[in-house]
Formats: structure tokens, C-alpha cells, sequence
């Protein structure tokens, strides 16, 4: 039986840029029904019909999970990335039908949390959308801390400051403001629980203190938003179905094997998941291993692939679909 | 020994269990008369972890959404916004409450849908890669216990399975588990033998219900042991990314299953070739060897057809 979600019909009911990078998407069922409850760091899949291709781009929700007559996203425009938020940017007008999937929630909170401590990097701080909105309606415990380039490109910040008011702590790279790290995960009550979505970089970071700190890793949760990275056009052989495929500059290895009409389960698209994990048959070559599933161990043994992030240079890949 | 038999949980056949997602059959007065009487005696049959209320209410929409579905002549919800009235006819039900507010409900919120729906209900939480016990509703197992269970994960709940473990079922169950998605419920059988036809067979209980597996005679086989199948589905819930497990059982008597040719020589074959540890483990061991005379007449050795429905 294969995974995945189920679609949702929509109808894109506004669009409102939020500043010169990023825009905000609108969207409601074209029948008119609520759309599904979902929860605080749930992602839809929002399928994108451009010309002979379809990308399909995982978005944080951003809204309160209390009202499903809308859905909406926030889309940082990438100018070098594979073109999903240029055409979000570009071609989406509001009355556009689309389709998206059901929610899917790779990035829960832990209800279990006395405190929850966010920290969000740029258009990381979508998912806190959702979730400030979830726990505030609930009395819940919260606190964010929040850094953007500069106060014009801080996606948000001034309405997290009017609804939160001092729970929301914000940092201008521009100003020269870090997160007081160390300080601030050494002051945290027990039973606190640690949320951090951003750059890598940053993940990277507050993974590394919270280790050091002594933070047990169950109370440290993270989202990497990473998309997939363009590179240079591979040839791979689909050895169960038969086909010999090329992956193009700016498609994705998942992409390309869908193009062929072979469909692996995804939820994610972005390697972390685990889904579409894909077995190497034979190789020639060198793996750029991008995700955040497999192990170093995984990576180093070329055994394995997850298509939705990870590319390939060499004479020939192989693969168990 | 195992089959892997999970498949979508979709609507099936008019007239059998499938005809709704959520099952209300002739029993629900006297399943939900007889939770009652087995909450009163012993009220940690029904808990719930501090964290899980959130998944409760999750449960409750489910529950009167489904039932009010499939029978809208028993069940009727209408919503305004967070302002919800339910009417239970069968029971005499007729609530208003705030969905939300656990002050607006006579009981926590999956206290008081399950005491108004039939079968076992283990909300799971998620984290950490795995599933957590962390509440439920548990008056009508086969010879488990939520009070032991309660907080415990996937692995430490199933420790007791015999072979499973070796086999990795239960890292791939696992697996498929935590990525069932919303809207998208799975279900699969699983089945064990019960003497006569009782819903708790609790191992607080074990001293009312232990010593019957004594008292099956060649006699009285076909009145006493019955074969228990419990429906299993599998929900993601949306508000608490929990996952909630109702455990629908079902029983039904020897002497009316042998009615069709095709079970009765089934039954007997998988009787007959059971491994020593999962006879054990069902509980099978004092009663099979009068079970397995009585069903061998009933076998003439021809082939049965795929499926489980009757020829």
C-alpha cells in the first residue's frame, strides 16, 4: 500500500506581498467546504503546473490551526533556486485554481513541554506562525526569539510583536544583535522543549549548544526548509520499471522519476521524511548526499539515495524503481 | 505464522462491519451499559496523560462526525463554530458544549465519546521517531492492560508478541504507523479465541474469566469457545498529530461459525498448525486439543477459497 496524501482542490483566494522577498498565498476549497483541521508545523505539498513541468514545493502552514476556512503559506523568493518560488511569485494570481496536499506535520510540538523556546531564522519563522497561534489560544507557555537581515525583512515580526507583545524577542543582523545562545538555553525552566527552524548553519548551532548545554535530544526539535539544490544533468536507470532517465539542471532526481510516471512515496521533498528513500543497485560515480534522513554511514556507503534532495556525478547510477 | 493484512481503511460492503468507518451495530446499548458497569468497578480502564486532552477532543470530532455519518437516525452533531450540540438518541444523550473547553463536558473529552462509542481506543502519541500509550479507553481487551501500558512506547508495548520481534515487524509497522496521514485511516484484522462470549477479558479480571478456559468438554465446545476478531484502524488526528487506534471486537461462537464449510476447515487447519508460542500466547493451550477433535470432524481436507467470506 503506498503513502502519501490526498489532494485538495483549491482555489487561490488572495495574494499579498509581505515585503521585497517574500509573499504570502491565500487558498480555499474550491467547493466551498472548511479545509482540514491541521497542527501547529504542518507543511502542505503545493503542486505548481508550469508549462510540461510540475514542481511540487512543500510550504509551512502559517495560520491559526483554529481557522480552516483558509490556508496560507509564505514564499521567500529564491532567484538561484530551481524556479518553484519564481513562478509562486510570478504566475500566481489570485482566482488561480491549484492543488495542494493534505497537511502533513514533520515538526510537532511536544505537548508535553511546560515551555515551549522557538527559534526562528528568516522564513523559518513560518511553522511559529502556526504554533504561537495554536498554544496562545490554549494558555500554553511560549517564548521566540527571532532573527532577520534587517527590520524590513523581518517576515512578520511586527504582527508576532503585537499579538505576543515581550514573548517575542526580536535580533537584527544589521544591527550587529545575536541570540545570547548559551545564556539563553542555561536559564530555561525544566521541562522546557527547544524548537529551532532557519539556515542550516543555524540549525546546526543550536543543535550543537543544546548538546552541550547538557539538553537531552528529545527536548530539541528542528525543521530543515531546505529545497532542492540545481546542479548538473545526470542520466540514472530505473531497473524495476525499466527506464533510463535524465535528471535536468534544475528538476530534482524525485521529480525527474515522476516525470518517467513513476511514483515513489514522498511526504516531505525535502530529505527529511524518509519516504522516498531509494535502494542503489550499481554506481559509478559520486553522490551529493543533501538530506537530512540517512546516516554519515548511510551517505558514505552509496547504498542508498533519497531522491527528493540528493543528486549524483558520474558514469551511471542505478536504482532499485 | 504472520500476514501482513493492513490495507486502507475505506468503506466496504452494505450489510457488513465496513458498511462504516466507525461500526455501531445491535450491541451498542449493551457494550456501552456494560463500559459503564466495568468503569465503576475499576476507573483506570479510561486515562489520559496530562499532554493527551488536546488529542481527545480530536477523538470526540472523529467519533460524533462518523457516527452522526453513518447514522444520522441514532446521532445528530450540528456545529457553531466552537458551540456543538450531539444527540445520542439510543442513550438519551442530548449535550451542548463549548468544543474546546473540558469545563463545557461531564467528563474529559475522550471519557465522554467513549463512553458513547463501541470498541477500545488507544490514543498514541508521536515523538521522538516512535509511538507513545499515552491514553485510552480499554474495557473489552484480550488479556491486556492499559494501567500497565500507560506511557509506555511501540517496542515496550508489544514486548510480550512472541516471534515478531525477530522477525522486524514492528520496526516496519512502526514505520508505516507514524506516517499514516489524515484522511488517509488503514485497518487489519487480528484475532484470538475467547470461552464464552465476554467483551472484558482484562488481566485485572483474570480470576473471573481465567478458570472458564477449564470448563470446555466436547460437549459444550461449540456453545463455549468463541473465535474473536478485533477490527483495528488507524487515524492520524489533525489538531494533536496523534494517532488513535480503536480496537473493534467481535465475536462469534463455534457452533455459528462451522455454519459455513469454508471457515469451519479454515479454523481447523490454522488450529491445527499454530506455532507452540503464539497457542501460548493467545491462550489457547488448556482448550485446543478438544477444540481440535471438535473442528476436525469438519475438515474434509478440501481446498478453501481466498478471502475470508463464506463460499
Amino acid at each position: 500500500m503506498s503513502t502519501g496524501t490526498t489532494k485538495l482542490d483549491v482555489v487561490v483566494s488572495d495574494v499579498v506581498p509581505v515585503n521585497e522577498l517574500v509573499t504570502r498565498f491565500h487558498f480555499r476549497r474550491r467547493d466551498g467546504q472548511l479545509l482540514p483541521t491541521f497542527s501547529g508545523g504542518a507543511h502542505v505539498v503545493v503542486e505548481m503546473r508550469d508549462g510540461e513541468r510540475t514542481r511540487l514545493n512543500p510550504y509551512s502552514l502559517m495560520g491559526s490551526p483554529l481557522d480552516t476556512r483558509e490556508y496560507t503559506i509564505s514564499v521567500r523568493r529564491d532567484d538561484v533556486g530551481r524556479g518553484g518560488s519564481l513562478f509562486m511569485h510570478r504566475n500566481v494570481r489570485p482566482g488561480m485554481e491549484m492543488v495542494i496536499s493534505y497537511p502533513v506535520n514533520l515538526f510537532s510540538l511536544d505537548l508535553r513541554a511546560r515551555k515551549h523556546l522557538m527559534l526562528a531564522g528568516g522564513i523559518g519563522i513560518t511553522p511559529f506562525m502556526a504554533q504561537t497561534a495554536q498554544l496562545a489560544a490554549d494558555g500554553g507557555n511560549f517564548e521566540l526569539h527571532y532573527t532577520c537581515r534587517t527590520a524590513s525583512l523581518g517576515t512578520y515580526a511586527d504582527v508576532l510583536r503585537e499579538r505576543y507583545d515581550r514573548r517575542v524577542r526580536l535580533y537584527h543582523d544589521d544591527r550587529d544583535e545575536r541570540i545570547e545562545l548559551d545564556r539563553l538555553l542555561s536559564s530555561q525552566p525544566l521541562g522546557t522543549h527547544l524548537y529551532v527552524c532557519g539556515p542550516s548553519g543555524m540549525i546546526d548551532w543550536v543543535r550543537d549548544r543544546a548538546a552541550a548545554l547538557g539538553w537531552p535530544a528529545e527536548t530539541v526539535h528542528f525543521e530543515h526548509f531546505a529545497a532542492p539544490q540545481p546542479g548538473a544533468p545526470f542520466d540514472v536507470t530505473l531497473a524495476v520499471s525499466g527506464k533510463t532517465i535524465r535528471v535536468g539542471e534544475q528538476q530534482s532526481l524525485l521529480e525527474a522519476v515522476e516525470a518517467a510516471g513513476v511514483d515513489p512515496p514522498y511526504l516531505c521533498r525535502g530529505g527529511v521524511c524518509g519516504q522516498c528513500e531509494t535502494n542503489v543497485i550499481s554506481s559509478d560515480g559520486k553522490f551529493i548526499h543533501n538530506d537530512h534522513w540517512l546516516s554519515e554511514e548511510e551517505h558514505r556507503c552509496g547504498k542508498k539515495i533519497m531522491p527528493c534532495v540528493s543528486r549524483f556525478e558520474g558514469r551511471s547510477l542505478v536504482l532499485e524503481r | 505464522m504472520y500476514a501482513v493484512n493492513i490495507e486502507p481503511h475505506v468503506l466496504g460492503p452494505k450489510g457488513s462491519v465496513l458498511e462504516n468507518l466507525i461500526d455501531v451495530d445491535e450491541h451498542y446499548v449493551a457494550e456501552m451499559q456494560d463500559r459503564a458497569l466495568v468503569l465503576a468497578e475499576d476507573p483506570l480502564r479510561c486515562q489520559s496523560l496530562p499532554h493527551m486532552t488536546l488529542a481527545g477532543w480530536d477523538l470526540l470530532e472523529l467519533l460524533m462526525e462518523q457516527q452522526a455519518l453513518g447514522y444520522p437516525e441514532h446521532f445528530t452533531l450540528t456545529r457553531d463554530g466552537d458551540r456543538w450540540r450531539w444527540i445520542n438518541r439510543p442513550l438519551g444523550i442530548d449535550d451542548t458544549f463549548t468544543f474546546g473547553d473540558v469545563s463545557t463536558l461531564p467528563y474529559g473529552p475522550m471519557e465522554y465519546i467513549t463512553r458513547q462509542s463501541q470498541g477500545d481506543f488507544c490514543i498514541l502519541d508521536q515523538r521522538d521517531g516512535n509511538l507513545w500509550m499515552d491514553a485510552g479507553m480499554v474495557t473489552t481487551q484480550a488479556d491486556w492492560s492499559l494501567d500497565f501500558d500507560i506511557g509506555m512506547n511501540f517496542f515496550e508495548w508489544h514486548a510480550p508478541v512472541p516471534l515478531a520481534h525477530e522477525k522486524g515487524i514492528f520496526v516496519r509497522a512502526l514505520k508505516f504507523l507514524t506516517n499514516i496521514q489524515q484522511g488517509k485511516p488503514a485497518r487489519r484484522l487480528n484475532w484470538t479465541m475467547t470461552v464464552n462470549p465476554r467483551l472484558d477479558t482484562s488481566p485485572e479480571n483474570y480470576h473471573k474469566w481465567g478458570p472458564d478456559r477449564t470448563t470446555v468438554t466436547p460437549e459444550n465446545v461449540g456453545d463455549k469457545v468463541h473465535l474473536r476478531v478485533e477490527l483495528q484502524s488507524f487515524w492520524r488526528l489533525p489538531r494533536s498529530n496523534g494517532i488513535v487506534f480503536p480496537i473493534r471486537c467481535y465475536l462469534i461462537k463455534m457452533d455459528e461459525l462451522v455454519t459455513q464449510p469454508k471457515w469451519a476447515r479454515r479454523l481447523h487447519r490454522v488450529i491445527r498448525d499454530l506455532p507452540e508460542e503464539l497457542v501460548n500466547y493467545k491462550g489457547l493451550t488448556r482448550y485446543r486439543p478438544t477444540l481440535l477433535e471438535w473442528l476436525s470432524k469438519l475438515d474434509d481436507g478440501s481446498p478453501t477459497s481466498a478471502g475470508f467470506g463464506p463460499d
